[in-house]
């Protein structure tokens, strides 16, 4: 398996785009971090900036290389392989080079500037997000028949994530307010894995004090270092479950 | 000895395989012919794995491969038409292959890379090759490992009329009686120096599954496409 | 510090008492004896030394100098000074371990009806409540550093706890770890400058029924729920900083029913929300910073003709809420570093008004459960929108001339 991850790796690094995104990630944060005297504004315009970019770069990449690499698999799927080993190589390998993008293009200059931990945090969350965008995208390609509409639901995915799934939350808080929702709140947030990385974010920025009741009940769920392992490990079910479903997927899929 | 039995395959609501029982043994060279769209490609992608069969099966010395992987360590094939990662030159991908499939110590067989010296282009990618000699590129690999099936799809269309003798020298220098071929053509001239048996299929039905003697028998023709526009008609 | 312990000692000279002796408490070696025997306007230096007498009631016009290191200590049981005279000066003394009690206020040093006292320079640690002072009159407290380690707001008092008095001076103090800094109740005509008062379990500062007072050059930081002020008119705050009163139910200035009163030059930095206005009419707030607040002002529906103009306004997560649509209050000529107008004739104003109160702001004000979509992507997007055309937020609550430039005060 991991010759075939090499393989993949060697191709997507062999394609410029890799590179591209990393110096996008280097002169965003270079500029927010150098202009912004304050880091944690320069926090709050980074991470708006990662929750909207990473997702949707994640996602179209991945949905990309693998039609790109259609033919690369076809030919590995005629070798004695099994399909779950090629289509997760594929994956640990889309996933790890934008992750090394992300880490090279956002690391290096908070390693420059001195940047404070909280911007790490974000980072491993940015790197999280990524591969649990990866794995959501991969599943919808595989779902579809050809290109066009893999990507056209990848972008739907992606726009549901950052902007539907939000105004649902709004419709039903506006609707539900007499009740207490606060839990049940709580529970549709760790549906959408961008609202889990901002909220575990913002906690992480002690935003929970605006919040009062509802706040600390957030921070016991989201924040400490038991919070944290939570929305981590929720994280982590962002990842396995989308896997685990394009990996059945694709082993039962025609060529 | 490879047992194809009921085979079914629907795309949508096209019946690509409609029923497909063959057996073919140790030794033979199988023409799979029959008109566009009879489910020759598709029977063969049910033999590699690449698509799954909604019934049926298909076994292999008795022990079914759907589901299974390891089987196709035995087998070369060659697609109909060869799609190449683009980015990748020819070195690459031999070296890509080499380093996933060869056992210790088993001899390559670089006769083809020889015969279309194919060393003259090693070093260009894939994308910018030729239709023809990409054809050349992808015989040389099916070779290569030495495998016990060939599959070959439609290996001569695209050739160049040299270069299809070379291939056909090929596959008769290689020691038959301890493999299986199973060949797809249109072009049966190509076929009927080589072939031993005759799998006509249509519709995604077996026509007729006869050996070549059985079938010059029976019609007194020599020319295999004349033998099979007589039986066909005759029928 | 050195001329205020000359004016001290200056204010000696006008003690009512015609006698000025001085007596040295190790002769005694007992402060209770030294006290016993000295007369009204006697002046007692104690030598160093830890002393622990339990109670020790002065009943007359004195002078208590520490020498050096004297401690006074309560053993956790006892009040230590009770005083209950005119003309009284407390200077470098040491306070530790007054009693608790559930029942009685004990203090290191309690005053109660006295004209003319002097506390400065003491020490006062782990004390129930530090100096607790009522119906008294001229008096200062300065230089004093109150520190206590409690663990409940139960178990404490306060730093500074002055009841039903005037004209007192609290300046230059510290005060830590109590459950108020510094607590005001029916005081008037009073100056609190430059104190510090940090870490406090409740309020930094707390004051009720404390009319015409003026409080300036203080810091206030870290405490448990800011600062809180109620039911009092004619306050003047001014340079004061409250930074970081960080907490779900915590403000930099709480303004209960404040009337008529002027905070100006102040500076709110890092707290949960400024400034929380509720039944406060005719105030002034003018020249404060705003800065990294959750919520810069919080204004109640319930505030009439406050005035808020040329303050800065910057990086807080909301600049204003407001719980109701009609505004009685009038915004001028603030910075907001939110604003995105146009200034065409280069007079340093902006051509549009700005509006404040956004749209997101309106939401959580309704239901603080909307603040889990802070930063979103959708709300950032309402927000702009609401910006144009304004739906729920209050039209009327604007700056009509916001100021392009940030405010340098010279402070």
């Amino acid at each position: 398996m991991l010759k075939i991850i090499k393989y993949f790796l060697l191709d997507i690094l062999n394609n410029k785009v890799v590179l591209g995104l990393s110096l996008f990630f280097f002169i965003v944060s270079m500029s927010l971090l150098y202009l912004d005297e304050n880091q944690n504004k320069a926090i709050l315009s980074l991470m708006n900036i990662i929750f909207i970019v990473v997702p949707l770069i994640s996602m179209f990449f991945s949905a990309n290389y693998y039609w790109n690499s259609y033919e690369f698999k076809e030919i590995l799927l005629c070798l004695p392989l099994k399909r779950e080993k090629i289509i997760l190589s594929e994956f640990i390998a889309v996933s790890l080079s934008i992750s090394l993008s992300i880490l090279v293009g956002l690391g290096v200059p908070c390693l420059i500037f001195g940047a404070e931990t909280n911007i790490y945090y974000l980072i491993l969350l940015a790197v999280i997000l990524n591969i649990s965008c990866v794995a959501l995208s991969m599943w919808m390609v595989i779902l579809t028949k050809d290109k066009s509409r893999g990507l056209g639901l990848v972008l739907l995915m992606w726009f549901y994530l950052t902007m539907l799934f939000d105004v649902l939350l709004i419709s039903i808080m506006m609707n539900f307010s007499d009740y207490p929702l606060e839990k049940i709140v709580l529970v549709l947030a760790s549906l959408n894995p961008i609202d889990l990385c901002r909220i575990s974010m913002m906690l992480q920025l002690d935003i929970s004090a605006l919040m009062g009741y509802t706040g600390a009940l957030y921070k016991e769920y989201f924040s400490g270092s038991g919070g944290s392992i939570l929305s981590l490990s929720i994280l982590m079910l962002w990842i396995i479950i989308p896997v685990y479903l394009f990996v059945k997927k694709f082993g039962q899929k025609d060529i | 000895m490879i047992e194809i039995s009921n085979l079914h395959k629907a795309f949508q609501k096209l019946k690509a395989l409609d029923g497909i029982d063959l057996n073919w043994n140790k030794g033979e060279v199988i023409a799979l012919i029959g008109p566009n769209g009879s489910g020759k490609t598709t029977l063969l992608k049910c033999l590699l794995g690449l698509v799954f069969p909604n019934s049926g099966d298909i076994r292999l010395d008795k022990s079914s491969i759907i589901n299974s992987y390891q089987y196709r360590e035995r087998i070369g094939y060659m697609s109909q038409i060869s799609r190449f990662p683009d980015q990748l030159k020819v070195v690459e991908l031999q070296e890509i292959l080499t380093d996933i499939r060869k056992k210790n110590n088993a001899q390559l067989d670089l006769d083809l890379f020889h015969a279309f010296k194919i060393e003259l282009y090693k070093d260009k990618s894939l994308k910018t090759l030729s239709g023809g000699t990409r054809q050349k590129v992808n015989a040389a690999f099916a070779f290569m490992f030495d495998p016990e099936i060939l599959i070959l799809d439609e290996p001569t269309a695209g050739l160049d009329p040299i270069s299809v003798e070379i291939f056909k020298e090929k596959i008769k220098s290689i020691p038959i009686n301890k493999k299986y071929l199973i060949i797809t053509s249109h072009i049966l001239s190509d076929l009927e120096e080589i072939t031993t048996r005759i799998n006509y299929l249509q519709d995604g039905k077996v026509k007729f599954d006869l050996s070549m003697d059985q079938l010059i028998q029976k019609t007194g023709q020599n020319k295999l496409s004349k033998a099979i526009a007589q039986f066909l008609s005759s029928n | 510090m050195k001329n205020d312990f000359l004016i001290l000692l200056g204010l000696l000279l006008f003690f009512n008492c015609s006698n000025a002796n001085t007596l040295i408490s190790n002769k005694t070696h007992s402060i209770k004896e030294a006290v016993r025997q000295a007369q009204c306007g006697d002046t007692i230096t104690i030598d160093p030394g830890i002393y622990s007498e339990g109670n020790i009631v002065i009943d007359k016009s004195l002078t208590i100098i520490g020498i050096g290191d004297c401690i006074l200590d309560g053993e956790g049981k006892f009040e230590i000074f009770t005083i209950q005279a005119d003309d009284i000066s407390l200077i470098n003394l040491k306070f530790q371990k007054s009693g608790y009690s559930a029942t009685n206020d004990f203090a290191s040093v309690k005053i109660l009806s006295s004209k003319y006292f002097h506390i400065h320079h003491c020490e006062i640690l782990d004390s129930y409540f530090g100096i607790h002072i009522s119906n008294c009159s001229y008096g200062s407290i300065s230089e004093c550093k109150i520190i206590g380690s409690p663990d409940k707001e139960q178990n404490t008092g306060n730093s500074i706890h002055i009841w039903k008095s005037d004209h007192i001076q609290v300046f230059k103090n510290f005060c830590k770890g109590h459950r108020d800094g510094i607590y005001f109740e029916f005081v008037t005509d009073s100056y609190i400058y430059e104190n510090i008062s940090s870490h406090n379990i409740r309020y930094g500062l707390h004051f009720m029924f404390s009319h015409s007072n003026t409080y300036f050059h203080n810091k206030f930081i870290e405490n448990g729920a800011g600062v809180a002020v109620m039911y009092s008119k004619n306050v003047v705050m001014h340079y004061n900083l409250f930074k970081e009163n960080w907490g779900p139910s915590s403000f930099g200035i709480l303004l209960k029913d404040i009337t008529d009163s002027k905070m100006y030059g102040n500076q709110f930095i890092k707290n949960s929300a400024g400034i929380y206005m509720e039944g406060s009419n005719r105030c002034i707030i003018e020249n404060n910073l705003f800065k990294e607040n959750g919520w810069a002002l919080r204004v109640q529906a319930n505030c009439n003709d406050n005035e808020i103009k040329k303050n800065n306004f910057i990086n807080n997560t909301f600049d204003v809420s407001c719980n109701g649509s009609l505004v009685l209050n009038k915004f001028d000529n603030n910075y907001w570093d939110r604003y995105v107008g146009y200034d065409l004739n280069k007079d340093g104003v902006g051509d549009l008004a700005y509006h404040p109160v956004s749209l997101y702001s309106v939401l959580v004000e309704q239901n603080p459960a909307f603040l889990i979509l802070l930063r979103s992507v959708l709300i950032n997007i309402l927000d702009q929108v609401e910006r144009i055309i304004p739906i729920l937020t209050p039209i009327d609550l604007k700056d009509n001339s916001p100021s392009l430039k940030y405010y340098k005060f010279n402070d």
